[in-house]
């Protein structure tokens, strides 16, 4: 069957400094996996190389079969790719409901993610849908970053270390939508520092190091001495 | 009773320089472009109306509704082929390339028209004129003024309640995040120009019958809308109205003391208002 999403010998780049070695995943509809690694283990870079901030080779990442590693942003979204950016990267001009409806901008509001769904997954935001979106309190602006990025309706949502910064209960919080996420049918990738909480929503997990995939496995088989070898590169696991 | 004439002639002619000034203080607002070739784009735009005018023997309203949708399209190429390609970190590529494209577009304008001052007839309503009370104030002056609130108005609910308004204030935020969300930042930034030169249209209307102008006549009408800009704040809409008016009645009051003084007046202003609020007395929260 043809993965959702699926990532060929990526490479990027910034300048002449190599950030990706040949990153290989896959993401099958429906399927949410993470991507956990350290500072600098090449997670976010994969997430700007697949959105299209990024530029990468055109038959480098696949949606669906189809090479879109030359697309850029607006086109990769188009193909039903969403982002919710590392740092949240809110508008600080428009209000949380401005900044929900710029995420309908391209995309038509489909049946599944309207404003009012977004309002009943974070209600908090209803009652904040005036105020300047920077004002709100982290956990809050992250909602807005998932809610913005849910209103594309898109097939698969990347999650760039969106737990970043917030209090254990706020990040709690912020998990505990995304059953609902899933059920809505969109594939999910999380890109996670925190293990605990990837592997608890994963059904399968990619290790980063270096730029590289050091480990991949589902979440239910990889045992703790696994994970800290790939994470911490004590030792190299073999790729599939 | 002569000082509040000098004060509603000073006002109106504020609502002239304020038109000058929208189309600059959209633009900057949206991309931090500084476009020094906007005198010129008006001066252009005059001509424009023009040869509309006398080539079709249509009114000059007429000929604005004809002459600002060409405006938008000019505008708009301009931008997505030439402007855009100059945007990034530094900011000397758009000041060069403006400046560059202010002396193309003044010596095409030499070799097309000569360097004869020109004026554009409005017929009757060039003399019409409305008593207000104690004060008479002319038509074209009067709908110069009205068309600068009615151009700030539009342009605010543009903004501030339309999903293109949105787009303009979340990638005049941040270009790459406006990217994720499926805005392509190039074509924003040239509906941007086309918009600004649609204004532009208008402003070339009360400029050319007004007063003369002729090829080289841009440069000086920047100055102003620059001033008006600064006065006002970067980036607020209603801050360049209210800088335009400050100018307007600074050169107005400067000129009833000595008709030598009006341009000076209008710098003194500027000066002073530089001195006591260097970011304007309207400044945009982020900025």
């Amino acid at each position: 069957m043809t993965a959702l999403l699926e990532t060929r010998g990526l490479k990027a780049f910034y300048g002449d400094f190599q950030a990706l070695f040949g990153v290989d995943i896959s993401v099958a509809e429906g399927e949410t996996i993470a991507i956990i690694g350290a500072n600098g283990a090449g997670k976010t870079t994969l997430m700007r190389a697949i959105s299209g901030v990024l530029a990468s080779d055109p038959d480098a990442i696949l949606c669906r079969g189809e090479p879109i590693g030359a697309l850029a942003a607006p086109d990769v979204l188009a193909s039903g790719i969403a982002m919710v950016p590392e740092g949240r990267r809110l508008f600080p001009s428009l209000t949380v409901e401005e900044n929900l409806l710029i995420g309908a901008y391209s995309r038509k509001v489909g049946p599944t993610w309207t404003l009012e769904s977004v309002y009943e997954l974070f209600p908090v935001l209803r009652e904040r849908r005036s105020n300047p979106a920077t004002a709100l309190s982290g956990g809050q602006q992250q909602m807005v970053a998932i809610g913005r990025a849910l209103l594309s309706n898109p097939d698969l949502l990347l999650c760039d270390e969106i737990s970043l910064g917030l209090a254990p209960v706020v990040v709690r919080d912020i998990y505990a939508a995304f059953p609902r996420i899933r059920a809505s049918g969109a594939s999910i990738v999380i890109v996670e520092q925190d293990i605990g909480q990837a592997l608890k929503v994963a059904s399968r997990v990619y290790c980063m190091m270096e730029g590289r995939i050091t480990l991949c496995g589902r979440s239910s088989e990889l045992n703790r001495d696994q994970i800290h070898a790939a994470y911490f590169g004590a030792e190299r696991h073999g790729l599939h | 009773m002569g000082f509040i004439d000098t004060i509603v002639q000073g006002v109106l002619l504020g609502g002239l320089y304020a038109l000058f000034a929208a189309g600059l203080s959209l633009v900057f607002g949206i991309m931090r472009l500084v476009n020094l070739a906007h005198g010129d784009l008006i001066v252009l735009a005059a001509f424009l109306l023009l040869v509309l005018v006398t080539g079709l023997g249509v009114h000059p309203f007429l000929a604005a509704v004809v002459a600002a949708p060409l405006m938008f399209g000019a505008g708009w190429s301009l931008q997505y082929v030439l402007l855009n390609r100059t945007l990034g970190k530094d900011v000397l590529p758009p000041l060069l390339v403006t400046f560059g494209l202010s002396i193309v577009i003044q010596n095409s304008l030499l070799e097309g028209f000569s360097a004869d001052s020109r004026r554009i007839s409005a017929g009757v309503l060039e003399t019409a004129s409305i008593g207000f009370g104690p004060v008479t104030v002319g038509f074209m002056p009067l709908m110069g003024f009205l068309s600068a609130v009615a151009v700030i108005v539009g342009l605010n609910l543009l903004i501030y309640r339309s999903a293109i308004g949105r787009a303009f204030r979340a990638t005049s935020d941040d270009t790459v995040t406006a990217g994720l969300m499926g805005i392509r930042p190039q074509r924003i930034f040239a509906m941007a120009t086309g918009i600004a030169m649609v204004v532009v249209t208008i402003a070339a209307l009360y400029l050319g019958t007004r007063a003369n102008f002729d090829p080289t006549a841009g440069p000086a009408r920047l100055i102003y809308a620059f001033e008006a800009v600064i006065i006002g704040g970067l980036g607020s809409l209603w801050g360049t109205l209210a800088g335009g008016v400050i100018l307007g009645v600074a050169q107005s009051l400067g000129a009833a003391v000595n008709p030598e003084w009006q341009i000076l007046a209008g710098h003194l202003a500027f000066l002073a208002v530089l001195l006591i609020k260097p970011r304007g007395l309207f400044p945009r929260a982020v900025d």
